[in-house]
């Protein structure tokens, strides 16, 4: 059973899961949901600590909220203490540090592979909350679970993702969680400096995800059910003056959405959002991603009592 | 009076390694990943630019008194795919066998993605790469998740 398969478990990459773990993690987070969470008292005396190399605050929260709300502690850094307190001392060092202090340890780290690292380190489990541009699994499990909140089911439907394909993080655990499932199609919409990484295309492929790749929104917009934003930066651009020329071709207003999309698409962002929304379509029925970020409490708490193993 | 001139006078081993058939140029490469500790004060032979039949020219390497692993000369694979094995025995070749990629080689090869976990300068952390296709070679990070091909590729430390 699902349930088996999270206990004392890494959360290292969303690839690790099957359909049915995930199917098991959503009727569990759903039955919190429902429940009045307030005072639930089954991770009492248990311990998270949250090694945040990387400024996160949403994430992190939400971790912080779902460990307490199930009666456990928390300790940890954020990135500003990182850099004094962690002086000169080593990821290997600080990992088996938080490891002997705490029961369960989460991560994100600026370099790729640092979570399953840090898992071969620890005995606890570790979960990642970011490494690089690698993976962000326990965003995936929230993203699929708000789909799945709002159409009921994740077959069948078409999904657009749109932004910087080829560093989000976010994008690559939700493209390979997709694969998990039946959507009718996925449409990659970015622009091609920042098209999807090689791994992420081979591996989709090799799991037969269906999914084409274009340059413009507007090619597709009418399709979809479910739009995924990721910010584009400015950064990420060899040419500063490519940014220039594209950026307005990926920010979604308003009149946009009224003119060409379904009555019925929702935009789903991992947040924080800079401009890419416009501030009008957060009152409008098309926004989700509110709703979205909600659900990171929940998911994350069903999380929690999977790997503790606990019933609520 | 007929003459060989292309014979070189490297006469056969007693006993010991026989690596046959590395494209040209490559044994050089193929030397410097053996484990220096094993082949360390034995008599050998690196021989450049021999005609072959298969390849036109090839290079060789032969070690004396030592005899090479399977685990240990499959790693050959990333430098010269076309090596074949030849283990020696009293002036007789006693094994023969071709060169084959590991489905996992661990510590050899460095991860070419600079913000790789596995390039961070203080942390003990040692490459690991998953092979997903023969031919051509591809390998994966199982850190980074970055795939790579044998271009370009950097070897570090020993097999
Ligand atoms: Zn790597």
């Amino acid at each position: 059973m699902g349930f088996v398969s999270f206990r004392g478990k890494d959360i290292i990459s969303i690839l690790d899961f099957s359909k049915s773990d995930l199917e098991t993690l959503f009727e569990r987070a759903y039955s919190i949901e429902r429940s009045k969470t307030r005072g639930l008292n089954v991770l009492r005396g248990r311990i998270m600590a949250l090694a945040f190399f990387e400024p996160s605050t949403r994430t992190r929260l939400s971790f912080t909220t779902a460990m307490k709300r199930l009666g456990g502690d928390v300790i940890g850094f954020s990135s500003v203490e990182a850099t004094s307190v962690m002086k000169g001392e080593n990821l290997t060092d600080t990992i088996r540090m938080l490891d002997a202090y705490s029961d369960i340890i989460v991560l994100r780290h600026n370099l790729e592979g640092a979570a399953r690292y840090a898992a071969e380190i620890a005995e606890n489990p570790v979960v990642n909350a970011g490494d690089g541009r690698c993976e962000h699994p326990t965003q995936s499990m929230l993203d699929l679970y708000t789909i799945y909140r709002l159409f009921g089911d994740i077959d069948g439907l078409n999904i657009g993702i749109m932004g910087d394909l080829k560093y989000a993080r976010t994008v690559a655990s939700l493209s390979y969680a997709l694969t998990l499932f039946k959507p009718n199609k996925v449409y990659y919409i970015a622009p091609p400096p920042l098209k999807l990484r090689e791994e992420v295309l081979k591996a989709i492929e090799k799991r037969g995800l269906k999914y084409e790749e274009y340059d413009n929104i507007e090619d597709v917009i009418s399709l979809l059910d479910v739009l995924y934003v990721v910010r584009i930066q400015k950064e990420r651009f060899p040419d500063p003056m490519e940014y220039e020329r594209v950026k307005g071709a990926y920010r979604i207003t308003l009149e946009f959405l009224e003119k060409n999309a379904r009555k019925n698409l929702k935009i789903l962002h991992p947040l924080p959002k800079v401009d890419e929304i416009h501030p009008k379509v957060d009152k409008s029925p098309y926004q989700a991603y509110f709703y979205q970020a909600k659900l990171g409490v929940p998911v994350r708490m069903a999380l929690l009592t999977l790997i503790f193993g606990v019933e609520v | 009076m007929s003459v060989e001139p292309h014979r070189l006078i490297v006469p056969k081993i007693h006993s010991g390694t026989v690596i046959d058939h590395i494209p040209a140029g490559k044994g050089l490469r193929v030397l410097s990943i053996l484990k220096a500790e094993k082949i360390r004060g034995q008599r050998i032979a690196l021989i450049m630019n021999v005609e072959s039949r298969k390849l036109g020219k090839k290079d060789i390497v032969k070690i004396e008194n030592v005899r090479l692993e399977e685990d240990e000369t499959n790693l050959i694979s990333l430098i010269a795919p076309t090596a074949t094995i030849n283990i020696i025995e009293n002036y007789e070749v006693i094994t023969k066998r071709k060169v084959q990629l590991p489905s996992r080689i661990k510590g050899l090869i460095k991860c070419p993605n600079p913000t790789c976990i596995t390039n961070a300068p203080n942390e003990p952390v040692k490459t690991s790469f998953i092979l997903i296709s023969r031919d051509p070679i591809k390998l994966q990070c199982e850190y980074c998740k970055i795939i790579i091909g044998t271009e370009g590729m950097v070897l570090v430390g020993k097999l």
